[in-house]
């Protein structure tokens, strides 16, 4: 079931088209990425859909009804890339008010609090002033204070922003609990690496636009170049090399990345190394990662943009 | 509803909690209280005798000076002036005055010698004994007898009526709590309205906003905030009445009858003249009396709030555009605080003249009304306001406060989301017609 549908979601500012024409669906307790260069419009988009800006055009289904921002807030726990806490309050105060900001009552959140302090074991900050803590520290409070309320639906704007790999792997660890328990997630960053790591579902937007979306591996799946990587016991002359099932990319120490050629088969490379008689040690099919499509994708919709821009001249 | 409330508690407390309120709360009736003790120890504690050196070459004025409480006169003989004033106080004196011989009809040459600070009390009370007694003397000259003089002398006091009304006009209490009132006002729309744009600047620049806008909306936000600090102000004024109150009814226990009276002679002293400033003080009892309190002090509250509110929500809008680089608030902050300027300016004007058409339309245009028209309504409704006036006034701030407060909010709901570039006031109005 899609908790989330966003149908044909448009906001235009004065200068330029913060978000054209996106459409796509999240499914429920899934990990959703959200990706794209800075000046994208993920921003925007993520306040459309927490209910801060209202579209220009286009619908958002929140739990298959028409999002009612007044009411839906409350299952959504927004953690914005740009976020911070009151300094002079106390971290206790602080999460309180927020909770309760949520629709909590006070001791519903009073004792949400305990639960999520003891488990994060920061009890002992729990009268401290926030701008005592460290930078990573508040981090934590901020992160507790988003999921504090228990929302179906959790955004998080580069939620590792600033936090050391300790920290960064115990928030990391809380997303996939909280999405094993049903809580749907957007993911939104450009760090690439994450999210393999993390999402099931990726968007990339460039320029207000959406350029692809899908899953992780079907992404992957779509752009491979037919790179293989190939293990050998002995290293075979360059005699032994010449055919026209595959071209050399690159050699290794006992390996080479080879590039299939497309009327051949995985099947046609091994056949080449065991007829004659070199041992093969491992084979493997190197996939695209997320970082390259994202910079490939990124780069053909501005060359695209930029030839269009120029056809009028030629 | 509930989350504004949340919000207006919040805004309350953490300001309340505060020591800076405390102690602005308390210092306030402190200096109060400061204000009526010390004259008080001061008339019954300081009986130090100022000595003055008197050196009459003249022969007019020798035991005329007359002695004081405070300050007593010495006569000396065949003491040359320049010695004197070299060496004065080795001899116990506080000054020297030298009295020449001098003509009558053209009298000069009268000098003062002291180390510097001679009090304005008693430079002016040697100056008017100097003048009563050679006023005296020539009246003895042209022959005239001082109780006839006392005769002639005429001490009319007219009373000035107001034609509308049974009561008594008295203008200078009305100046008064009229410049009092409007210059009360005028520190509220400053202090306040920049206690809640540097609120909001906190907002923006700890970049608590957009985590607070994903809860509630903007226009909750801002006015949970404006209302939070108008309480702390209205609690602070309470605050302030209650103990003004106390310190002024429990004074009298404190010090004896006699060292009140001695105060009050004291003040008047400086000022010259006994009876009249009995009279005075017979007279601001009566005053105050006949003052309409149930019209000015309901007119003040209502004045107060829609002045702030109509203020308030302009600060936070500009409080919106701040970003890290606090200083490009000061030039934002003009086009709000120009017009509380041009009101206290008014107000002034209108304080003398209640009935100009400077003050009358000052006190209708919301932007100055709440600091103008509290200078014209100690001068009495309807008699220097018309009733008419009053009603639109008050309509037009009603209506001025919610057109402000909406516009400042639309202003508000884009700035506080909006990092990194500086924001020109050109830009931020376009925001008021835009959709969030």
């Amino acid at each position: 079931m899609n908790l989330l549908e966003v149908k044909h979601l448009k906001k235009h500012y004065q200068t330029h088209k913060a978000v054209d024409d996106v459409s796509f669906d999240i499914q429920q307790g899934s990990i959703f990425g959200l990706l794209g260069p800075n000046g994208a419009g993920k921003t925007t988009l993520l306040r459309m859909i927490t209910g801060i800006f209202y579209p220009d055009e286009g619908t958002i289904l929140f739990n298959g009804k028409k999002f009612d921002p007044e009411n839906d807030v409350h299952h959504i726990g927004y953690m914005p890339e740009e976020r911070g806490l009151y300094k002079k309050m106390m971290v206790g105060e602080q999460t309180l008010y927020l909770a309760r900001l949520k629709g909590l009552s006070k001791k519903d959140a009073v004792q949400k609090i305990k639960y999520w302090f003891d488990k994060f074991d920061i009890n002992t900050w729990y009268n401290k002033r926030v701008d005592e803590l460290s930078k990573g520290m508040q981090q934590k409070v901020q992160f507790i204070s988003t999921i504090l309320h228990q929302p179906r639906l959790l955004i998080l704007d580069e939620p590792f922003s600033g936090l050391d790999p300790i920290n960064s792997n115990l928030i990391k660890q809380e997303i996939f609990d909280l999405s094993k328990q049903g809580t749907t997630i957007i993911f939104s960053t450009h760090r690439m690496e994450q999210v393999e790591e993390i999402c099931d579902h990726i968007m990339l937007i460039n320029k207000g636009h959406k350029i692809l979306d899908g899953s992780v591996k079907q992404i992957q799946q779509d752009f491979k170049q037919g790179l293989f990587k190939i293990g050998l016991g002995t290293m075979p002359n360059p005699a032994q090399m010449a055919t026209w099932h595959f071209n050399i990319v690159e050699t290794h120490d006992k390996a080479f990345t080879v590039k299939m050629n497309e009327d051949s088969s995985t099947n046609d490379i091994l056949l080449h190394f065991i007829r004659q008689e070199i041992p093969v040690t491992y084979f493997e099919e190197i996939l695209p990662s997320i970082n390259d499509v994202f910079i490939t994708q990124v780069q053909q919709t501005e060359s695209q943009a930029n030839s269009i821009a120029a056809l009028p001249l030629t | 509803m509930e989350k504004i409330w949340l919000i207006i508690k919040r805004e309350f407390f953490t300001r309340v909690r505060k020591k800076s309120f405390l102690v602005t709360t308390l210092l306030v009736p402190l200096a109060f209280a400061a204000m009526i003790i010390v004259p008080i120890l001061m008339a019954t504690t300081s009986s130090q005798h100022k000595r003055i050196a008197v050196i009459d070459d003249s022969g007019l004025f020798e035991n005329k000076f007359p002695d004081s409480k405070d300050v007593y006169f010495k006569y000396l003989r065949n003491q040359s002036v320049d010695s004197l004033k070299l060496h004065y106080e080795e001899q116990g004196y506080e000054g020297v005055l030298y009295i020449p011989q001098f003509d009558i009809s053209r009298p000069s040459g009268f000098e003062f010698y002291s180390s510097g600070q001679a009090s304005v009390t008693i430079e002016s009370s040697i100056n008017r004994d100097i003048n009563d007694i050679i006023e005296k003397k020539r009246m003895e000259l042209q022959g005239i007898d001082q109780s006839k003089m006392d005769d002639i002398r005429s001490n009319v006091e007219v009373t000035f009526k107001n034609g509308k009304e049974e009561k008594k006009g008295n203008s200078w209490v009305a100046y008064g709590i009229g410049y009092a009132s409007g210059f009360i006002i005028y520190f509220i729309l400053l202090l306040f309205g920049t206690s809640v744009m540097r609120g909001v600047m906190e907002e923006k620049v700890s970049r608590i906003a957009e985590v607070m806008i994903s809860s509630v909306k903007p226009f909750q936000l801002m006015m949970g905030k404006i209302i939070g600090i108008a309480a702390v102000g209205l609690l602070q004024f309470f605050i302030w009445g209650v103990l003004v109150t106390a310190i002024y009814s429990l004074i009298p226990l404190f010090f004896s009858a006699e060292s009140m009276q001695a105060a009050t002679q004291s003040g008047a002293m400086a000022q010259g003249n006994h009876a009249d400033q009995v009279e005075m003080v017979r007279r601001i009892r009566d005053v105050v009396g006949s003052i309409h309190w149930s019209l000015i002090v309901p007119c003040f509250v209502f004045y107060f709030l829609g002045g702030y509110l109509f203020y308030s929500s302009l600060y936070a809008a500009i409080g919106s555009l701040a970003n890290e680089d606090a200083s490009d608030i000061q030039q934002l902050t003009i086009p709000v605080t120009v017009p509380i300027i041009i009101g206290i300016m008014i107000m002034m004007r209108a304080v003398q003249d209640p009935g100009s058409p400077l003050a009358v339309w000052g006190s209708i245009i919301p932007f100055t009304s709440p600091m103008v028209m509290m200078a014209r309504l100690p001068y009495g409704v309807p008699g220097t306001v018309p009733y008419w006036q009053l009603a639109l006034s008050f309509i037009c701030l009603i209506g001025g406060f919610m057109g402000t407060t909406w516009a400042a909010g639309r202003i508000y709901r884009t700035g506080i989301l909006m990092y990194g570039k500086k924001i020109t006031l050109k830009e931020a109005l376009k925001w008021i017609g835009r959709q969030p």
